[in-house]
């Protein structure tokens, strides 16, 4: 069976599903009341699309800053990237938006809650690309860099022309994968009242009362974004495989 | 090649793998390193091939002592060639762009030039149809030879090749040891570390026995190989020759 056919019918099945629990509930349906509303959550999902992308930026370069830390042969800056990679981690995203957006950025006088949006879920972010890029760099065998020097290359021309290269091809799926969870994470920022493509699904939720309708589009909305991504991540991980 | 090590000492954490090794090759083309595994053998190589300092003790090679700073030994590094065991060519490049990389980025040359260089060498080791190829495309035998043409297409005073043909099965060990024996034909000086005893007696000027962190034995391979009297010398040969 060929892989689209495959995927086709598992889709079908699953709507068929779906359709089932829906038609169980005698669920009165109200499009028009929603569709109303059409231009917000427009509006939401760019301003999701916007927070995405600056976050994603963010959030790499983060990652990359973060990862010299804790490869960093001075204890203290080994420290600073190991504290913010668990901190981040090991607590939810929900707080650090609080905690960011009430405590921290009231503290510095920065008022711009998009900003500091952007800010908190790229330094999220930023703590699983840490340790993406910090694991593709690991993964060079020592070989690769012995044969860089043994053919004199300086240790920035090792690192521009064989660590780096080889680990980018490593770590792209990964980082693909954490794209998806970070534009899914941005549905948070409604928390801090954003009005990202979340909060608008809220909105028309509490004008229209049709939780369903405001919220299925944004399930699809989400993966719009997302598929792509999915789909690139695998893409470059098939192109990429070029050693056993 | 004219060879000086006095008193050489490396150690890693509390291990001891070179004790005050001593070596004087006279003038040789070749000189061949065999010995256990841990005696020590891989450890000199290495720091022969300016990849990592000694503790202590000097290497003199044609009058000139290695030295001991990094950058003065990256610039000692650019002048011969290092061949290890296996994983020596960068896996994102293809053959033809391992070549060229140390021609253009280390010694400078135009991709013209560097392409002009390795075209002679590719053709005479039958490696021309195999340049475009990625390593995982490549055998072991042919990564192996493209590595040791990466080594000579920049033209160093000599290569020092690490047990290379260690991880290859036996017909591509003899594709890589038939190669380095048309190197020492044409005049290629080299340090050689292996296991390959009947090769080693073919293209040793010198041989070294390097066990328990010392040269146990030098000499004409024939002498060392047949009728050397050191006890730790003459249990390894009845064990390793047929």
């Amino acid at each position: 069976m060929p892989r689209w056919l495959a995927h086709t019918i598992v889709v079908v099945l699953f709507a068929a599903l779906i359709a089932l629990a829906f038609s169980r509930v005698n669920y009165a349906w109200n499009w028009a009341g929603v569709w109303e509303y059409r231009q917000k959550l427009l509006q939401g999902f760019g301003v999701t699309v916007g927070i995405s992308v600056a976050a994603l930026v963010a959030s790499t370069l983060i990652g990359m800053l973060a990862a010299v830390l804790l490869e960093s042969k001075n204890p203290l800056l080994e420290a600073v990237g190991r504290v913010y990679v668990e901190v981040i981690r090991g607590t939810p995203l929900l707080v650090q938006l609080l905690i960011g957006f009430y405590v921290v950025a009231s503290a510095v006088g920065l008022e711009n809650r998009y900003v500091v949006g952007v800010l908190v879920l790229a330094l999220f972010s930023g703590a699983y690309m840490a340790e993406i890029f910090r694991g593709g760099l690991a993964a060079i065998p020592q070989t690769q860099r012995d044969s860089a020097r043994a053919i004199g290359l300086t240790p920035w021309q090792s690192f521009r022309l064989v660590i780096l290269p080889q680990a980018v091809r490593l770590v792209l799926p990964a980082v693909a994968g954490q794209f998806v969870s970070l534009i899914k994470d941005s549905s948070l920022l409604s928390v801090i009242a954003v009005s990202e493509f979340t909060l608008a699904a809220q909105e028309v939720n509490s004008f229209t009362y049709s939780t369903l309708e405001s919220y299925l589009p944004l399930a699809a909305g989400y993966l719009l974004l997302t598929l792509p991504l999915s789909a690139m991540s695998r893409l470059l991980e098939r192109r990429y495989r070029y050693e056993a | 090649m004219n060879l000086e090590i006095k008193g050489l000492v490396q150690r890693f954490g509390t291990t001891t793998v070179l004790d005050r090794l001593e070596l004087r090759t006279g003038d040789v083309r070749s000189l061949v390193l065999v010995g256990p595994s841990g005696g020590g053998k891989s450890t000199l190589l290495r720091i022969l091939a300016g990849l990592d300092v000694p503790v202590a003790g000097s290497v003199v090679f044609d009058g000139v002592a290695l030295p001991r700073d990094e950058p003065s030994l990256r610039a000692y590094r650019r002048t011969v060639g290092t061949v290890f065991q296996a994983y020596n060519l960068f896996p994102h490049l293809t053959a033809m762009d391992n070549l060229l990389l140390p021609l253009m980025q280390v010694h400078g040359l135009s991709e013209p030039e560097a392409r002009a260089r390795v075209r002679e060498p590719l053709e005479r080791f039958g490696l021309a149809n195999h340049a475009h190829k990625r390593p995982a495309e490549l055998s072991g035998g042919q990564k192996q030879r493209i590595a040791i043409l990466r080594a000579l297409v920049v033209q160093p005073r000599r290569l020092f090749l690490d047990e290379p043909t260690s991880a290859l099965d036996p017909e591509m060990t003899a594709e890589v040891l038939e190669m380095i024996g048309e190197l020492k034909d044409l005049g290629t000086q080299f340090v050689l570390v292996t296991h390959e005893m009947a090769f080693a007696r073919r293209v040793a000027d010198l041989m070294a026995f390097v066990g328990e962190g010392r040269v146990l034995a030098h000499g004409p391979p024939g002498e060392i190989i047949d009728r050397c009297d050191a006890p730790r010398v003459r249990s390894f040969f009845a064990r390793v020759l047929p």
